[in-house]
């Protein structure tokens, strides 16, 4: 074998390297771009001076920004705190809701496939004498509405299931969950920085209470999130986490990010103008190479379920060839790996190990995450460039050898080290 | 990651890739590592029986981009020693020469391994040669 790395040649439409993790963060959308920059420059009020036409100008913008994202989620303009991202969103969401309704009980309901915003503020509220319970996720990656329905007694204040997984795109039952959590007078929140933009979200339809969001996974700025908080039916009081000046209702102190926020109102209008079409065209390529993936190799596995799932996702295990090493291969492609290596903390995903995957398949996956931007032709370049070097790594491979030859690879006596 | 010059070369253009027949008494195979770990490295010899010298040496390895340049760098640097020169290759030379980062260091510890496992294997087939049947580390062959 002479090269692993040999270069095709590239086709037109294809501008080495090409993103494809659209799931980590989203390009700035140019027109998002234009309505933020005069809010850096000539319209740089503070939007809580309320004696003089800077705060005025400033506070139009942010309250045009409340509507749009509003309108994007079925809620009303009132209902939106902006925060620094959907990191503080869900920090907010549960410290927030455990302090207020401490009295009524201690008992939060989550599943293990959340983001690590959620499960790591979970395991900080264990610590404070509050009980999670962590619902387990099925092969497909969803919960089981009935170990919901097990998990829930009498101290559950709060159930927060994530809308879709921003590893495998897998979408949870969200508005059975709502319903149910509804039924018993329960808050439900979401983290659907994955779903916001991407699929239709009605916190009405869906009985979401709290909802979290994010500006850069929607082709908006980094550093802007907000926060859905029901106002009616129930009405949903959250203890603020920052003391000051009381602003956002006094659940999240601190001046507005002006442009920030008016960045975020603009990626939500125009995701809300163009979700249906952008779903079926990501849809489309997301089947596409799916396809040639599937039909030019063997030992692939699509992880999660297809079912419920995000249009803009593809994560696939390539059997018996290494995450890191693929990536490494693939370097003029932006996708991102489930490897341990590819992790700090040396562990394969977990998010994969919870549907029972066995390391050595975690290890082995990629997940494409297409977004607004791509074309049809990176796709293709994509999906040829992967062949070609999972078929390269393994001629490299021990593995692929021996499952070819028919040898168990579960039998063997491996040497773990 | 940021790889290293040299083990970009070793990945883009491994050596001495392939397998030997693993029944020859001539041949050694060390298999080490274990797939849930992420790197498996399988490193054959062929020794002559009368100069003890590896003649040959061939590698697979599942594992990410060091783990293939360390195994790559191990057959290179066996082939022409006698087994006993080759057991005295530490993972630390194989650090040195790819200059690998501290969380890549078990990757050299593998290939060091691979070594010692393949001649071990060796050995073991050849005990009628007056060869001691000495494993130095447990050998997974299948």
């Amino acid at each position: 074998m002479s090269t692993v790395l040999s270069e095709p040649k590239l086709p037109s439409g294809v501008q080495l390297p090409i993103y494809m993790d659209n799931h980590a963060t989203t390009p700035l959308d140019p027109r998002v771009l234009e309505a933020m920059l005069p809010y850096f420059t000539d319209k740089f009020g503070n939007a809580a001076s309320r004696n003089h036409s800077f705060g005025w100008e400033a506070e139009k913008a942010v309250d045009l920004a409340r509507e749009q994202i509003a309108k994007l989620i079925g809620a009303t303009a009132k209902e939106i705190i902006f925060t620094s991202g959907a990191t503080e969103s869900d920090n907010l969401a549960i410290k927030g809701i455990g302090e207020m309704y401490r009295e009524r009980g201690n008992h939060i309901i989550t599943q293990v496939t959340e983001h690590k915003a959620i499960l790591d503020t979970c395991k900080r509220m264990e610590k404070q004498g509050y009980r999670v319970t962590y619902l387990p996720v099925n092969a497909d990656g969803l919960i089981e509405m009935d170990d919901l329905k097990r998990a829930i007694d009498d101290k559950t204040i709060l159930v927060t299931i994530m809308f879709a997984n921003n590893e495998i795109g897998v979408i949870q039952p969200i508005a059975e969950i709502g319903k149910l959590c509804h039924e018993k007078g329960i808050l439900f929140h979401t983290d659907a920085v994955q779903a916001v933009g991407k699929i239709p979200v009605d916190v009405n339809a869906m009985n979401i209470d709290v909802l979290s969001l994010s500006g850069h996974k929607i082709y908006g700025p980094k550093g802007v999130g907000a926060l859905y908080v029901r106002r009616r039916n129930p009405r949903v009081q959250i203890a603020a986490q920052m003391d000051g000046g009381g602003h956002e209702r006094g659940m999240r102190s601190g001046t507005l990010n002006v442009p920030g926020i008016v960045g975020l109102g603009a990626a939500c209008e125009i995701s809300r103008l163009e979700m249906e079409e952008e779903a079926a065209k990501l849809s489309a390529m997301r089947d596409r190479l799916r396809e040639k993936l599937e039909s030019n190799l063997d030992f692939v596995h699509v992880n999660g379920s297809m079912e419920h799932h995000l249009p803009g996702n593809l994560n696939m295990s390539f059997i018996h060839v290494e995450g890191e090493s693929l990536l490494m291969g693939i370097n003029d492609i932006a996708v991102s790996s489930g490897s341990a290596c590819t992790s700090a903390t040396l562990e394969p995903s977990y998010v994969l190990k919870a549907l029972g995957l066995g390391d050595d398949v975690a290890h082995s996956s990629i997940r494409f995450g297409l977004g607004r931007f791509n074309t049809q032709a990176e796709v293709d370049y994509v999906a040829d460039k992967v062949i070609d070097v999972v078929q390269k790594l393994r001629e490299l491979s021990p593995l692929y050898e021996m499952a070819k030859e028919g040898i168990d690879l579960t039998k063997v006596q491996w040497q773990a080290h | 990651m940021a790889y290293s010059d040299k083990v970009i070369e070793h990945y883009n253009n491994p050596r001495n890739v392939g397998q030997m027949d693993k029944n020859s008494t001539a041949v050694g195979t060390g298999l080490v590592g274990a797939p849930e770990c992420g790197d498996v490295m399988r490193l054959q010899i062929k020794v002559n029986p009368e100069t003890r010298v590896i003649e040959d040496a061939k590698f697979k390895t599942f594992g990410c981009g060091s783990a293939i340049a360390s195994s790559s760098l191990a057959t290179e640097w066996v082939k022409g020693k006698t087994v006993d020169e080759a057991l005295e290759i530490k993972n630390t030379d194989i650090v040195k020469e790819l200059a690998l980062p501290p969380v890549k260091i078990h990757c050299s510890v593998l290939a060091e391994d691979a070594i010692r496992a393949a001649i071990g294997d060796w050995k073991k087939k050849n005990v009628a040669l007056g060869e001691q049947a000495a494993v130095p580390v447990a050998i997974a062959a299948n």
